[in-house]
C-alpha cells in the first residue's frame, strides 16, 4: 500500500465526501471557459495609442446580446445592472455602435464579436486613407493630392482599427460555446416587458490586460526601468525582416553606391492586419501581390541565365507596410546612408505589384505619380510601354487611369520621398480599391474566389489549377516580360517568358489554405518545418523576428530563382530593424470565462449569518467555559483537575 | 462582492469551532497537542479510505453511472467506518499515553482527564473534517461567480457551510460519547454513535434537496448534543442553576476550587 498514490485520491475524496453525488469540481459548476477567442490588442505610435485594453484583473459584465442598434439603449442607459458585456453579431459590428459604446464606456465592460463563417457584403476596419501621413503626398508635395482629396482609396473603411477603446474587445467563433452564451442570455438576462431581469444573471469576464500605454517614447522609457533581476518588458517594437534577392548576385558586405550599376526594383508587400490580433490573411491585400512577384521571379530564371539583361533586377518583399511602411522606409534609409548594397542613384525604375486579384473588368491599371511626371523629373513612359506591350497574347490590357490621381498607398511612395524615381504600381483598381475587406479578417481565400472541387484530397488540391491561379499567372507573365524588357534584355526572347500556373496555384494553396503541404515542406529548411501549420499563415508583422510569411517567401524566392550556380542563396535575406518612427504593441494575455454574477441579497445574507454565528458561538462558549465547573459537576471523577 | 460570501461561509462553518478553540483549548498547550493529534488521526483514516476509493474507481467501469453511484455509497460507508475505527484507535493510544504520563509525572493526578481528551479529540476530528469539506468550496467562492450556470441550485455555498458546522459539532459530540461509552464498556451506545455517523453521511445523498439533508442533520446534532452533555456530567439542575445565575451560591456551598 503506497502512500504516494493516495495523494491524489484525497482530491477525489474531498469531492464526494459529504457533498456532491458526482465528482465535479466546484469550479466547473460556476464557470465555463471559452477557448476560441482572439483579443484586440493595444498598439502605440509616436504620439497615440490605439486598440483595446482590459483592467488588470479582467473585466466582468452582465451579458447582453444586441439585437439591433436601437437595442443599444438597454446597456447604455436603461439597463439596471451595469456594467454590461455586449455580444455583437458581425452585422452590428459597425462604427456607429462601437463609438456609442466607447462614449459610455463606464457602462460597457467589454464587447464580444461573433465572427461568422461566411463574409458579410463588405467590411474594412482600416482607415479610408491608408498611411496618409507617411506617404509622399504632403503639403509640400502635391497638396491637392494629399489626404485622399482626389481619390479615396478605401471608401468602405470605418477606421475602427485606429480607435482607442478602454474595454476589451474579443472575437468569438460561431460554435457551441457562442450558442451556450446566447442561450444563457435568453434564459436569464432577457428583460421581459421592460422589467428588470432577476438575479442571478449570466455574466462574462474578459482578460486582455496590456502593459503598453500612452505612446512609443513613454513605453520605451518604461522598458528601460530595471528594478529587479528580471526586468519586465512592457512593450515590444513591431518588426521583422524584408526579403530581397537579385538575379545577379551582390556581395552583401560591400555597401553604398556602385559605379555603373543600374537596377530595376520589383517590389511587393508581405504583411497585412486585422482588427483582432494576428488573424489577418490579407489574401487580396498582400498575398496576391507577392505571389505574382514570386511567380514572375521564377519565370525570369531561365531567360536571365541564358541571356542576362543589361541591368540587374532586384526583387524586394517589404514587411510591415501596413504600419506606415516599416519595411520600405528602412530600405530607403539604408540606401540613403550607404548601408545597402546599392544606392538610390543606382535605381533605374521601380515596378510595384499592388492588389491584383479582384478584377472589376478585364483590365489592370498602371498607377504613377503625377507630380513627378508633371515636373518631367521622371520618365515613366518606357516602363509603361514595356508593360503595355507585354500583354500581347494574353486576355487583358494594362490601362493608365484617366484622371490625374495620386499613387495608391504603396512602398514606391517612400522611394519618391527620398528621390524622384520612375515607378509604376500595378493594381486591379482604377481608383478606389476593389477589395471589399481591406485589412480585415474577411480578406481570405473566399475573397479571391479560391474554390476547389469538393472531392479532392489536400495533395490534389495543392496541384489543382484554379481560375484565380490562372489569372494571376497571366499577370505574372506580364510582369516578368516587362521587367526583362525594362532591364534591357534581348527582345526576341521576351515571348518565351511564361509564368508557370502550377507554381502559382501551389503558392496560393500554401499561403491561403494550408501552409503544411508537401511542396512547402520540401522547400523549407528542415529545422523550420514546425512553423508550417494546416491553416494559412498569419500575415501580421508581429514582434518576433522572422514570422512565417517572411521565412516562407525567403525560402521560396531562393528556390524559385536559385539555380545550380547558387545565384541568390546568400543574398536572399537582409536583417531589418526599425527606424525612428516605430509602433509598439503590448504584451497581451487573453482568456475568457463565462460565469454568473452573485446575488447581492444572498451575499449580504451569507455574510450576516456568518458573523452572527461566529458571535453567538463566541458568547455561548465563553458562557459555558466560565460556568463549566457548575455545568459538568455531577459524576465528576474524584481526582480530576479543575476545568 | 463575493468576498462576503467567502467570509460568511467561513464564519458559519468554523465559527463554533473557532470559539471553542479560543476559549477552551488555546490556553492549555497539552490540549492543543492532543487536538492536533486527533486531527492527524482523522487524516489517517481519510488517507486509507481514499486509497481504497482510488483503487476501486480505477478498476470500475467509468461509463456506468449506477455503478459509480453504488461505488460512492460504498465509499461513504467505508470512510465512516474507518473514521470510527481511527477514533477507537486514538482512544486506545490515549489510554496508554495517560498511564505513561502518570508514571512520569511527579503529581498524583493526571494532567488531563479522559473526558477532556474525549472533547479535545472529537474537536480535532471535527476541525480536520471541516477543513477538508470546506476549503475547496471556500476557494471557489471568492471569484465573482456563483454556482448555477448549468442549472444547479444557488444555495450550494450556504448549505455546504451549514453542513460543515453540523459535522464539526457532531464530531465533537461523537468523541465525547464514544470515549465515555468505551470507558463504561457500553457497546450499544458505541453502535449508536457509528449508526448516527452513517446516517448523517448518507443524508447528504439527498443533496441538492438541501432541506431534506440539513434539517434531519440538525435534529441529530441537537440530540447528540444533549446526550454528550449528559455524558460529560451535565444535568438539568446544573443548567438551571447556571441560567438563573445561582451558581455562585452553589459553588460557595460546595467549596470547590476553581
Amino acid at each position: 500500500m503506497g502512500l504516494e498514490s493516495s495523494k491524489w485520491a484525497i482530491i477525489f475524496l474531498v469531492c464526494w465526501l459529504y457533498k456532491n453525488v458526482s465528482c465535479n469540481s466546484v469550479e466547473q459548476k460556476i464557470y465555463v471557459e471559452l477557448n476560441n477567442t482572439v483579443p484586440c490588442v493595444r498598439l502605440l505610435n509616436a504620439t497615440h495609442q490605439i486598440g483595446c485594453q482590459s483592467s488588470i484583473s479582467g473585466d466582468t459584465g452582465v451579458i447582453h446580446v444586441l439585437e439591433s442598434e436601437a437595442d443599444l439603449e438597454w446597456p447604455l442607459s436603461k439597463g439596471p445592472n451595469p456594467p454590461y458585456m455586449v455580444l455583437l453579431e458581425s452585422s452590428l459590428f459597425t462604427r456607429s455602435i462601437m463609438m456609442k459604446m466607447k462614449n459610455e464606456s463606464n457602462r460597457v465592460a467589454g464587447v464580444a464579436v461573433v465572427v461568422p463563417n461566411t463574409s458579410p457584403p463588405e467590411f474594412s476596419p482600416h482607415t479610408t486613407c491608408p498611411n496618409e501621413n507617411t506617404g509622399v503626398y504632403s503639403d509640400n508635395y502635391g497638396p491637392n493630392l494629399a489626404h485622399c482629396n482626389t481619390t479615396v482609396w478605401n471608401p468602405r473603411g470605418n477606421g475602427l482599427s485606429y480607435e482607442e477603446f478602454d474595454f476589451p474587445v474579443f472575437s468569438l467563433k460561431e460554435d457551441n460555446e457562442t450558442e451556450f452564451i446566447k442561450q444563457c442570455y435568453l434564459d436569464h438576462n432577457r428583460a421581459v416587458n421592460g422589467s428588470a431581469p432577476q438575479y442571478p444573471l449570466c455574466a462574462m469576464q474578459l482578460f486582455s490586460h496590456m502593459h503598453a500605454v500612452t505612446n512609443t517614447p513613454t513605453c520605451m522609457r518604461r522598458n528601460d526601468i530595471n528594478f529587479s533581476i528580471n526586468p519586465e518588458m512592457v512593450c515590444d517594437p513591431l518588426g521583422d525582416y524584408n526579403v530581397w534577392g537579385s538575379i545577379r548576385p551582390y556581395n552583401d558586405t560591400v555597401f553604398g553606391h556602385k559605379e555603373n550599376e543600374s537596377v530595376v526594383i520589383a517590389a511587393a508587400r508581405l504583411d497585412s492586419r486585422a482588427f483582432f490580433w494576428e488573424v489577418s490573411t490579407g489574401a487580396e491585400g498582400s498575398v496576391s501581390g507577392f505571389v505574382t512577384l514570386l511567380a514572375a521571379a521564377q519565370a525570369l530564371r531561365e531567360v536571365t541565365h541564358a541571356a542576362p539583361p543589361t541591368r540587374n533586377i532586384l526583387f524586394a518583399f517589404f514587411q510591415g507596410e501596413t504600419f506606415d511602411y516599416i519595411g520600405s522606409s528602412r530600405m530607403v534609409y539604408d540606401m540613403e546612408n550607404g548601408k545597402f548594397v546599392i544606392d538610390l542613384d543606382n535605381i533605374h525604375s521601380v515596378l510595384e505589384i499592388g492588389q491584383v486579384a479582384v478584377h472589376s473588368g478585364t483590365n489592370l491599371f498602371l498607377h504613377s505619380d503625377p507630380v513627378s511626371r508633371r515636373n518631367n523629373t521622371v520618365n515613366d513612359e518606357n516602363l509603361v510601354n514595356n508593360l503595355q506591350s507585354s500583354t500581347a497574347g494574353l486576355g487583358f490590357l494594362l490601362v493608365e487611369p484617366n484622371v490625374s490621381q495620386p499613387l495608391p498607398p504603396s512602398s514606391l511612395q517612400r522611394f519618391l520621398r527620398a528621390q524622384p524615381i520612375p515607378g509604376i504600381v500595378l493594381a486591379d483598381h482604377e481608383s478606389a480599391f476593389n477589395n471589399r475587406y481591406y485589412e480585415s479578417f474577411y480578406d481570405n481565400a473566399a475573397n479571391l474566389n479560391l474554390t476547389y472541387p469538393s472531392d479532392l484530397s489536400p495533395e490534389e488540391q495543392l496541384e489543382f489549377v484554379t481560375d484565380t491561379a490562372k489569372s494571376l499567372t497571366d499577370v505574372a507573365t506580364v510582369v516578368a516580360r516587362a521587367l526583362y524588357k525594362q532591364a534591357g534584355g534581348d527582345e526576341s526572347l521576351v515571348n518565351t517568358i511564361k509564368a508557370d500556373p502550377k507554381i502559382v496555384t501551389q503558392m496560393l494553396y500554401g499561403f491561403l489554405v494550408s501552409s503544411n503541404n508537401s511542396w512547402f515542406q520540401a522547400v523549407m529548411a528542415p529545422e523550420l518545418k514546425n512553423i508550417l501549420k494546416p491553416s494559412p499563415p498569419e500575415y501580421y508583422v508581429g514582434v518576433a523576428m522572422s514570422s512565417t510569411p517572411t521565412r516562407l517567401v525567403q525560402y521560396l524566392l531562393a528556390n524559385l530563382t536559385g539555380a545550380a550556380t547558387n545565384l541568390t542563396q546568400s543574398q536572399c535575406q537582409k536583417p531589418d530593424e526599425l527606424p525612428n518612427e516605430s509602433r509598439q504593441v503590448g504584451v497581451p494575455l487573453d482568456l475568457s470565462v463565462c460565469r454568473w454574477i452573485d446575488v447581492q441579497r444572498i451575499t449580504m445574507l451569507t455574510l450576516g449569518v456568518g458573523v452572527a454565528v461566529l458571535f453567538t458561538s463566541l458568547l455561548v462558549t465563553y458562557f459555558i467555559s466560565t460556568k463549566a465547573d457548575v455545568l459538568f459537576s455531577s459524576t465528576r471523577e474524584p481526582a480530576s483537575a479543575a476545568y | 462582492m463575493t468576498a462576503s460570501v467567502f467570509f460568511g461561509c467561513t464564519f458559519i462553518a468554523f465559527g463554533p469551532a473557532i470559539a471553542l478553540f479560543l476559549f477552551t483549548i488555546a490556553r492549555d498547550p497539552l490540549r492543543v497537542i492532543f487536538l492536533i493529534a486527533g486531527a492527524f488521526f482523522w487524516l489517517c483514516s481519510l488517507l486509507l479510505s481514499s486509497l481504497v476509493w482510488f483503487i476501486t474507481v480505477q478498476i470500475s467501469n467509468k461509463e456506468s453511472s449506477s455503478q459509480q453511484k453504488g461505488l460512492l455509497i460504498f465509499g461513504v460507508v467505508l470512510s465512516v467506518l474507518l473514521q470510527e475505527t481511527c477514533r477507537f484507535g486514538y482512544y486506545k493510544l490515549l489510554k496508554k499515553a495517560n498511564e505513561g504520563l502518570l508514571m512520569l509525572s511527579a503529581e498524583e493526578t493526571m494532567p488531563i482527564s479522559i473526558r477532556q481528551l474525549a472533547y479535545v479529540s472529537g474537536l480535532g476530528f471535527g476541525f480536520m473534517s471541516g477543513a477538508f469539506s470546506m476549503v475547496n468550496i471556500l476557494a471557489d467562492s471568492v471569484g465573482p461567480g456563483t454556482i448555477g450556470i448549468h442549472g444547479d441550485s444557488q444555495h450550494y455555498f450556504l448549505s455546504s457551510a451549514f453542513m460543515t458546522m453540523a459535522i464539526v459539532l457532531l464530531h465533537m459530540f461523537w468523541g465525547v460519547v464514544f470515549f465515555d461509552s468505551c470507558e463504561k464498556q457500553h457497546w450499544w451506545s458505541l453502535a449508536v454513535v457509528v449508526i448516527s455517523h452513517l446516517l448523517v453521511s448518507c443524508l447528504t445523498f439527498q443533496n441538492p434537496q438541501y432541506v431534506g439533508s440539513l434539517v434531519p442533520t440538525y435534529i441529530i446534532v441537537f440530540l447528540l448534543g444533549l446526550w454528550a452533555f449528559f455524558c460529560s456530567g451535565g444535568s438539568l439542575r446544573n443548567l438551571k442553576l447556571c441560567l438563573t445565575c445561582k451558581d455562585k451560591d452553589f459553588l460557595l456551598a460546595n467549596h470547590r476550587p476553581r
